[in-house]
């Protein structure tokens, strides 16, 4: 029992990065239908501008309210950054085209940031890229145990102060795109676009302002999951937004992709899946397992579990 | 004017196969009153890719008029109305709004001088409320007292859109949809309204009741130019009509004047 309660506790708060990330590809297919696959490598860029902002501040094994805020507000802006010039340069010039164009250059995007990232840069002192080999990421936020359950040496259950403020962080920021998406007017106008391009600039809705601070949006919430899973995995190098965005962009589909909610679910439920499949089985098969539970809901339920089947119409 | 294109060489691919080469001018019947022109187009081209869907489309709405564009289905009057509002780029010729020039501005900058235009097939956002819907029309205003009674003044004209305010617009019936669209479009204060097809789909009484409506927001000082296939509908409402085919203008003149003509009577209103 015990056993299991400590599965749910790292499960959720895996799900819970996985879903800021998701909720990231799900709001860029909701108004361009574009699976926006550099999505992962632009987390990763966040985290290392977190670990250059820690550095910077020296704060690496020091917790501060101040410090760990600057580090978010750092990576999200820089990810921001990011989302908006690939979206500027490399996607809005194919929002013509055929929608394959624009996945293949998504691929594209993708390989040059995490690759591109491998590459060591800098002038004089001052470090540009650090290059390939993995960096350990700075303790923002002192680790510490926050309820022990059972005998200390060998505990039943253990709470660890990352993983609740990770949820609290995480839940927060999803609070606050619940609202924005849904009670604010750019949120209507970006659920417009996302309904009908050609009719949204027929209300005066910029479009193309709205698909690039979509971008930004998602971009950020990526940039804050970027953080939350460098201090839960302390490791974080070029090629790791491949993967987590992988798992993320599992999680979308599987919660039903354009589905704000849905991304949520989707999200915790692999956090959960990979955790008992580790924690029960082997982690040897976590990936599997993660990639074999996306085929069975696809299988059962093609358009996601809370997506909607919209007929094409002709 | 077609002949001057001839000889300076800018010779249209399509044109050259076409038997009644060079252009006609359209027929003009009756006179129209002197008036001042809100919207003033000038020899619209406009092509899909290779397909050329405009062939030099000159018409004008006078302030306070409505002008219909009959004709028959591919004629071009959708096109013309998306290139008037933005939505297309044309390739050639001039638009010209209360005497300034817009050609080549995009929707969304049309829409703050006056402009709205309830598309072809009511472009209602059906994932949205029918409230978030309105809401949209009025997205560039910020006088919140005045959206609050123009919001009012719609369900006045259209009370169904205040029963089923709170409901998504995916619910509405086709009817609905469309007093949607057009109370939308009514949302931003237009001087000019463009209208597509308002009647397709829609029982006869529907069609009365929006038509009845429109006329109403005509006297209000609200320009219309509709794109209409029941020609019979549109010639009864409107000031003057342009004919439509093929990409050109066959034919203008009043609306009674076009009623009575033979050759409308024959191809237009089945007889």
């Amino acid at each position: 029992m015990a056993e299991l309660v400590q599965h749910i506790i790292n499960g959720v708060a895996a799900g819970t990065i996985y879903a800021l990330v998701a909720l990231g590809y799900t709001m860029v297919y909701g108004v361009l239908k574009l699976i926006n696959f550099a999505h992962g490598d632009v987390m990763m860029v966040g985290c290392y501008a977190g670990y250059a902002s820690a550095h910077t501040m020296g704060r690496e094994h020091s917790t501060s309210f101040l410090g760990v805020t600057v580090v978010f507000l750092v990576a999200m802006g820089m990810c921001a950054l990011i989302g908006f010039l690939v979206e500027r340069f490399a996607y809005r010039p194919l929002r013509e085209k055929p929608r394959l164009v624009a996945l293949i250059t998504a691929i594209g995007v993708s390989f040059a940031i995490s690759y591109g990232f491998q590459l060591k840069l800098g002038v004089g002192a001052l470090t540009i890229l650090p290059g390939a080999s993995p960096r350990a990421f700075p303790e923002v936020i002192t680790p510490s145990d926050w309820l022990v359950v059972g005998d200390p040496s060998y505990p039943d259950i253990v709470l660890r102060n990352t993983q609740v403020i990770s949820v609290l962080i995480a839940v927060a920021l999803m609070a606050a795109l619940q609202v924005l998406v849904f009670r604010s007017r750019f949120g209507v106008a970006m659920r417009a676009v996302s309904f009908d391009h050609r009719t949204s600039a027929l209300m005066g809705i910029p479009v193309d302002r709205v698909i690039a601070l979509t971008f930004m949006l998602g971009s950020a919430l990526a940039a804050g999951a970027g953080i939350l899973y460098a201090i839960k995995d302390t490791r974080i190098e070029p090629l790791m937004g491949t993967q987590v965005g992988l798992k993320a962009f599992v999680a979308a589909v599987i919660g039903g992709i354009g589905h704000v909610p849905g991304a949520l679910v989707g999200a915790l439920l692999l956090g959960l899946v990979e955790e008992f499949v580790v924690g029960y089985g082997s982690s040897t098969w976590r990936d599997a397992v993660a990639f074999g539970f996306l085929i069975v809901v696809l299988l059962f339920k093609p358009e996601g579990l809370f997506g909607r089947v919209t007929a094409e119409k002709v | 004017m077609a002949v001057a294109t001839l000889v300076e060489g800018a010779v249209p691919v399509d044109l050259a196969m076409r038997p009644c080469y060079p252009r006609a001018m359209a027929t003009v019947l009756g006179s129209r009153a002197p008036r001042d022109p809100l919207l003033d187009v000038k020899e619209l081209h406009v092509s899909y890719g290779a397909i050329i869907a405009l062939r030099g489309v000159s018409l004008s709405v006078g302030k306070g008029e409505v002008v219909a564009l009959i004709g028959a289905n591919g004629a071009g009057k959708t096109s013309t109305l998306r290139a008037v509002s933005g939505m297309l780029k044309p390739t050639r010729g001039t638009i010209t709004l209360d005497g300034g020039e817009v050609t080549g501005l995009k929707a969304n900058q049309l829409v703050p001088r006056g402009m709205a235009h309830a598309p072809e097939g009511r472009g209602i956002f059906l994932n949205l409320s029918v409230a978030e819907n309105l809401d949209l029309g009025a997205y560039l205003r910020r006088d919140k007292p005045e959206i609050e009674r123009d919001r009012e003044q719609c369900f006045t004209l259209f009370p169904i859109l205040k029963e089923r305010y709170q409901q998504r617009a995916g619910t509405l019936s086709g009817g609905e949809q469309q007093m949607l669209a057009i109370s939308r479009a009514l949302m931003s204060r237009p001087r000019l309204l463009l209208l597509d097809e308002p009647s397709l789909g829609l029982a006869p009484q529907v069609i009365e009741r929006i038509f009845s409506i429109l006329r109403e927001i005509n006297a209000k000082g609200v320009s219309i130019l509709l794109v209409e296939q029941n020609a019979h509908l549109a010639l009864g409402m409107c000031h003057y009509a342009y004919v439509l085919e093929t990409g050109e203008l066959v034919m203008e003149g009043g609306g009674k004047e076009l009623l009575k003509s033979p050759e409308i009577r024959k191809a237009y209103l089945g007889e």
